[in-house]
């Protein structure tokens, strides 16, 4: 922690700041001294000690970065297979923004946002972030206006990044009968950095987000990402995680249904393997009448690994007609895995509908015993069960390029 | 002001308190109470150094703050830790020189202690405050070899099975009222059922709290050694206060080789009056050990009083294909409120454990079912079944399901269902077509929705049990 201090300090200096933003910065980098990371006597985060993981894979941390100097983008990193709008960030810096796509005036992508927001209270790292996320960014999507092609956010770190920990903070707004596809991608170059990335999106009455996380590619990071979801009436925010390339990844969605009609779907898989611990965190607030959540999680665990759901239905006592769902499953691999769930219902109100399940085993050897008779050879067997089993989760994706291309980066054929 | 009392007694039947004059130890907590009472109990050395390790643990220890319904602090310094009928300074032999007050007491709660009175071959042990006043049928049973006695009598008569024991299951190094409970336990049951026998017939401990400004720290211990069977009823009331009392209880099982113990539960404390003034801290540790091979260990509960339930009855499944069973009825009405749930900790190989738990609450309360599965890596073939559901009545109640799940073990199963819903308008509409008003057809749907776990209880208990669902939700519909 003394290398926080140092390194906050010196941030500061290099930053020009309002006294206002300085205020803001100091609170929350003094609240984020005194609680330190989170470990496991936190109920959050019981099942992923945070401050041990840091500890062990990465050691103290350097928490200052240097300014980067002009970079030119990795060709490697684009997507081709889909058209897009583009947002690249190297080391947490922006270096490219593209909205090529799209009509002009329509989305206004700020990097001079007052950098003061509302608190959520009790959470370090976003503390953490708040001290030392340089800009303040914000994505907007005016009034009427829906998004044509989806936009995808790169987010990529190269080799000679001096600081190991980034921090990028990013609010949405999506005005009236607006619509926003959002890909976040990640692809690191980089070795051993914790990475703290944090969401606001304002969902105003009508409009609809889909936001797909992407945590494909093999590498060794630690990543917490945080979405910060209010829905006014009859928005609609569906939110897909896989979740499968760092070495750790705690995504958390918190999502406020403050709008009558309003719903979320929440859909993640982990395909995990080589130790790999990975984390889901949902807490879906139902705050008004008729709203509805989803969520539906499935592992495969394979090799060390662990996997964690923790997922939270709250119902307000006004918030009566409430449908509200929560599934989550894993196949076990091997002997050496892990799976993990806290599937909580917190309910004040009476004329609900809430349920929630969870299931967790081996592969059946039954099915398994079934393929083969039929001519598979063991290793098909378990692979077309396996990945049947996921592509349920995927089949829930509503736009049907992005569910495509994202089969495709799993490697799943088609046919599935 | 008569009337008024009458009024209260309609809604707790129980409520009543006994006018008899007390023995207590002196207010507070210290060595000096602790020696007092193992004094008074006239207890080896070993027990007596084995609470003050307790005590020198609680000493440093924390109160946990994690659970759901809150509650303001408990002055342990303010409570009686010690309190029998003056009667019992020398033990009475036999129920002819017991106080008639007392008999007259259990009798107004339906516990004739005169065994020629009893019409069914239930034996009880009765536990008024700190004491246990009687144990019926102990005759017949001496004759199985069974040892069904309070704690304080094991201590003097069986000290070797009470040291194996005691404290096996619940160390002294636990959490702080189980550890509270070790340094200044007062009395309880004793059950041992030797090798091979089967209990002929339902041993049953009553608990009574009657003195006011007194915590009740019983502690029970149920060996059942191998190839043997008892089941095993609690019922507990307490007079109406307007202070809260605090009740935190041990209660440790034993299973060895191919034994089996059934233990039910009808919790009936006073559970506060209307706006929530009063009632019992029910804080209970209770936890059961599957040690041998092929044992198995259910737990039925009825809850339906108390201010504040917190407890989590437990099972270790240690040996090898051992079974843990937990069936749970839970209703809050009023102002009371409730965390309560199970533990299954599998730990041996093909281990099963089944969780049916149904939550009901009503009015202003606050129910939470909290419950942990954890399957460890050597414990290959094993399952959990788990089921929660609540119902809700009205929109100022909560109800609350919070399972932890952690399967470590690539061929086990754990298989978990949760629902939350209220009574439909459909089904209500139903019943009253057919005749039944609307009091009527709430308590036959509950009792419907509680089935599964009523039909776990013992016959008579069941019979009582099913009233007493219907008795704690009159008023809650309408």
């Amino acid at each position: 922690m003394e290398n926080f201090k140092t390194h906050f300090e010196k941030a500061l200096k290099e930053n020009n700041l309002s006294k206002k933003e300085i205020a803001f910065k100091n609170f929350n980098a003094n609240e984020f001294l005194s609680h330190g990371f989170p470990n496991r006597k936190d109920e959050d985060w019981k099942f992923s000690d945070i401050n041990q993981i840091i500890k062990k894979k990465i050691g103290e941390l350097n928490f200052y970065s240097e300014q980067l100097k002009k970079s030119d983008i990795d060709k490697n990193i684009l997507l081709n297979e889909i058209e897009h709008n583009k947002l690249v960030f190297i080391n947490g810096q922006i270096v490219q923004i593209d909205f090529n796509s799209e009509d002009k005036g329509k989305i206004e992508f700020l990097d001079n946002q007052n950098n003061i927001d509302e608190q959520l209270a009790d959470n370090s790292l976003i503390n953490l972030n708040n001290a030392l996320s340089n800009k303040n960014y914000k994505l907007l999507v005016k009034k009427n206006y829906q998004i044509k092609k989806p936009l995808i956010i790169y987010h990529t770190t190269y080799n000679e990044l001096t600081s190991q920990n980034i921090n990028l903070k990013i609010n949405f707004e999506l005005e009236e009968n607006s619509s926003l596809k959002l890909i976040d991608l990640v692809k690191d170059k980089s070795n051993k950095n914790f990475i703290n990335i944090f969401y606001n999106f304002s969902l105003e009455k009508n409009s609809i987000l889909k936001n797909y996380k992407i945590d494909q590619f093999e590498n060794d990071n630690i990543r917490y990402m945080f979405n910060n979801i209010k829905q006014s009436s009859n928005s609609v925010s569906e939110t897909f995680y896989l979740s499968k390339g760092s070495t750790f990844s705690k995504n958390e969605i918190f999502c406020d249904l403050k709008g009558e009609h309003s719903s979320a779907f929440v859909n993640g898989i982990f395909s995990l393997n080589k130790s790999k611990h990975h984390e889901i965190k949902a807490k879906i607030n139902h705050l008004v009448e008729n709203t509805k959540s989803y969520q539906l999680v499935k592992s495969v665990l394979e090799n060390k690994s662990r996997s964690v759901y923790q997922g939270k239905i709250y119902v307000d006592s006004k918030a009566q007609k409430t449908d509200g769902y929560q599934l989550s499953k894993a196949i076990l691999v091997d002997e050496t895995t892990e799976f993990n769930a806290k599937p909580e219902l917190e309910i004040y109100a009476d004329d609900v509908k809430c349920s929630h399940g969870s299931a967790s085993g081996s592969l059946d050897e039954n099915s398994i015993f079934y393929l083969m008779s039929r001519g598979l050879s063991y290793k098909e067997a378990r692979e077309l069960l396996i990945n049947g089993f996921l592509v349920e989760v995927i089949n829930q994706i509503t736009d049907e390029p992005i569910k495509k291309l994202i089969k495709n980066l799993y490697g799943l054929k088609n046919e599935y | 002001m008569r009337e008024k009392e009458l009024e209260k007694l309609k809604d707790y039947k129980y409520g009543f308190s006994t006018d008899i004059e007390n023995f207590k130890a002196p207010k507070g907590l210290n060595e000096d109470v602790i020696k007092f009472i193992s004094n008074i109990k006239k207890e080896p050395k070993w027990l007596l150094d084995w609470r003050l390790k307790a005590y020198n643990r609680v000493k440093v220890l924390k109160e946990p703050n994690w659970q759901k319904p809150k509650y303001p602090k408990i002055d342990y310094q303010d409570l009686y830790y010690y309190s029998a009928p003056k009667s019992f300074k020398e033990k009475p032999k036999s129920l002819d020189e017991l106080d008639p007050k007392l008999i007259e007491t259990y009798k107004k709660l339906g516990i004739p202690l005169n065994e020629q009175k009893r019409l069914n071959g239930i034996a009880v042990d009765a536990v008024f405050d700190s004491v246990s006043v009687a144990t019926t049928f102990k005759d017949t049973l001496t004759e199985k070899g069974i040892i069904f006695c309070s704690i304080s009598e094991a201590i003097q008569k069986h000290p070797e099975l009470v040291k194996k024991y005691l404290g096996s299951v619940i160390p002294i190094t636990d959490h702080y009222f189980a550890t509270l409970n070790s340094a200044v336990f007062t009395d309880g049951s004793f059950v041992y059922i030797p090798p091979g026998v089967r209990c002929p017939m339902e041993l049953s401990t009553y608990f009574r709290i009657n003195a006011s400004d007194t915590g009740q720290f019983e502690r029970t211990l149920i060996i059942a050694d191998k190839g043997s069977y008892v089941s095993y009823l609690e019922g507990c009331t307490a007079p109406m206060r307007d202070e809260n009392q605090l009740h935190a209880a041990n209660v440790e099982l034993i299973a060895l080789d191919d034994a089996e113990i059934k233990y039910s539960t009808v919790q009936n404390w006073y559970p506060g009056d209307k706006d929530g003034k009063g009632g019992i801290y029910n804080f209970v540790t209770k936890r059961g050990l599957c040690k041998g091979k092929n044992s198995k260990i259910s737990w039925t509960q009825v809850e339906t009083g108390s201010a504040i339930t917190w407890k989590y009855p437990s099972c270790i499944l240690q040996g090898d294909n051992s079974v843990g069973e937990f069936y749970s009825i839970a209703i809050t009405n009023n102002h009371q409120k409730a965390d309560t749930g199970t533990k299954m900790i599998h730990l041996g190989k093909n281990t099963k454990s089944k969780i049916i738990s149904k939550g009901i609450s009503a009015g202003f309360s606050d129910m939470t079912y909290r419950g942990l599965v954890d399957i460890s890596p050597k414990s290959t073939n094993s399952s959990n079944y788990t089921q929660c559901d609540s119902l809700l009545m009205g929109n100022k109640c909560g109800a609350h399901t919070i399972p932890y799940i952690k399967n470590k073990n690539a061929n086990s199963n754990i298989a978990h269902e949760a629902t939350t819903s209220k009574i439909s308008d459909e089904q209500l509409h139903y019943c009253q077509q057919r005749g039944l008003n609307s009091e009527e057809a709430v308590s036959l749907i509950v009792n419907g929705f509680c089935k599964e776990v009523l039909q776990q209880l013992p016959m008579e208990f069941a019979v009582e049990a099913q009233k007493l669902v219907g008795i704690s939700l009159e008023g809650s519909v309408g």
